[in-house]
């Protein structure tokens, strides 16, 4: 047997400097938001929808000179159209920043299925799949449940939390941590990790660079553990995980884990807050879900197309036009899947949250070949965190007045989120 | 009346087998498949809302319903 010798001195050979095309950071206060949007601004993050909406009625693709020149679709069709075309739109990075990484890391990407275009995409996400079945995922449900009750047999004798940082952020990094095998008690470290990769993006050069040197060198720590030795996990699965043949590139192991750690537990994180932050404010809804649970699985998937947390975005391969306007070889392009969740051409009533709505063909986990692999195993999270919540906590509000923060960035939903509690 | 799933537009999204368990399953990578009601593509008497609601929420409009085959019994 030889020994793995792949992650035994750096291997990861990100982008020199020099390859990466970088942008001045303009993160002053957008003066409109059809020529001049920031999704990094406060009140975008505030105001998300009704921005949305505006914009939808008047433009319905807005840009922005930031990040080097980027564009909103807010229409279904539009948002569709670009999710479907990867002939025209690159996956190469999906997180707008302030640089664009170089042309020659696609098709595989930083991130490993999910900046990866065709065909290696293809190739690459079968890889994961079978790990994130429904019947898979399911295998996680009670000990999800228990941990679930854990948090909230913490709460004994408060009468104020934060259901945020204090009950949904811990659901999704138990659950993806002990997936990949990391340590439990490293999951404060992963709340670093998924702030600087998502919300940091108007950080300096250096600041980006060295957070990113921070996550890699603990995914690097973790692979070393996992190859000296190996269990049933994520990690030790992709370790050995072969590809035409050959086993996978040290960067594709690494990337594909910073992949799941960080993309596990923005989302679901988000998707949990928000559903929460609705039942706090609508106590119709919140006491039918407490009377009828019957009818949390349709409301789950109103939360997910009203609330949806996720905007993707993409790189454009060649000019095209797209909603009556030109988009340029290398121009950012956003895909806001919960502003298509918000358009009435396609959904009735659709700036209402309906919790008995039967036909919501939303589109939260996008669309087309990139459909988020771990949808299965965010709905078992999202339906098992609002059934203990609710079962254990059946009467709640917002508690007005105390400070309460939605996520700037391509990952909506709230990072402060006080509730009173009885 | 007929039911099939168009394998070029399926990506697993799962909410035919969400809706209905028995009619829709997975396959190992997580894409719907038929089920032992409805290998033929028959739709079991009595089912046409459960499928009809499936189709409705397949994001990717991967449930193909036929309906015709319900209006030639008729």
């Amino acid at each position: 047997m030889t020994v793995d010798d792949r992650f035994t001195d750096s291997p990861f050979q990100r982008a020199e400097p020099a390859e990466l095309t970088r942008f001045e950071v303009m993160d002053g206060p957008v003066s409109d938001w059809a020529t001049d949007f920031s999704h990094m601004d406060e009140r975008y993050a505030e105001n998300a929808h009704e921005i949305w909406d505006d914009l939808r009625g008047s433009c319905p693709v807005a840009h922005t000179e930031r990040f080097g020149g980027a564009w909103l679709p807010t229409r279904y069709e539009d948002v569709q159209a670009i999710a479907y075309d990867t002939e025209h739109f690159s996956s190469r990075a999906i997180i707008v920043g302030n640089y664009r990484p170089p042309l020659d890391l696609a098709p595989v990407g930083g991130v490993p299925p999910i900046s990866s275009d065709p065909p290696f995409h293809h190739d690459a996400r079968k890889l994961l799949l079978p790990a994130f079945t429904k019947a898979n995922v399911a295998k996680q449900e009670i000990t999800t449940r228990e941990f679930c009750h854990e948090l909230i047999n913490s709460f004994e004798g408060r009468d104020l939390v934060d259901a945020a940082t204090e009950y949904a952020m811990h659901i999704p990094i138990r659950v993806i941590a002990d997936m990949l095998g990391f340590p439990a008690e490293d999951a404060p470290k992963f709340k670093v990790f998924v702030e600087n990769a998502l919300e940091g993006i108007n950080h300096s050069p250096e600041e980006r660079e060295a957070s990113t040197e921070v996550l890699f060198t603990y995914l690097l720590e973790q692979i070393r553990d996992h190859v000296a030795n190996p269990r049933d996990d994520l990690t030790t699965y992709l370790i050995n995980a072969e590809l035409y043949g050959q086993k996978l590139a040290p960067n594709h192991v690494a990337g594909t884990m910073a992949l799941l750690l960080i993309a596990g537990i923005d989302t679901t994180w988000s998707a949990i807050g928000a559903s929460l932050w609705h039942l706090a404010k609508n106590p119709e809804d919140r006491r039918r879900l407490v009377a009828e649970p019957a009818l949390r699985t349709t409301a789950v998937e109103e939360f997910l197309r009203a609330y949806a947390p996720v905007t993707m975005a993409r790189l454009v391969k060649e000019d095209v036009e797209l909603g009556g306007v030109e988009m340029k070889k290398e121009d950012w392009v956003l895909l806001p899947f919960p502003a298509a969740n918000r358009d009435p051409e396609k959904f009735e009533r659709a700036d209402e949250v309906v919790i008995d709505r039967e036909v919501n063909r939303h589109a939260a986990f996008g669309l087309g070949i990139h459909r988020c692999a771990g949808s299965h195993l965010a709905r078992m999270e999202l339906r098992v965190a609002l059934d203990v919540w609710l079962d254990r906590i059946p009467e709640f509000s917002l508690a007005e007045g105390a400070p309460m923060r939605w996520s700037t960035g391509q990952i909506r939903g709230p990072r402060m989120l006080p509730i009173n509690l009885g | 009346m007929k039911v099939q799933i168009d394998s070029q537009l399926c990506q697993g999204h799962g909410r035919c087998y969400d809706l209905a368990p028995d009619l829709f399953g997975e396959d190992d990578e997580g894409y719907a498949t038929l089920t032992a009601l409805t290998a033929d593509g028959n739709v079991p008497e009595g089912r046409e809302g459960d499928i009809r609601l499936a189709a409705a929420n397949c994001p990717e409009s991967a449930v193909l319903v036929h309906e015709e085959a319900l209006n030639d019994r008729r």
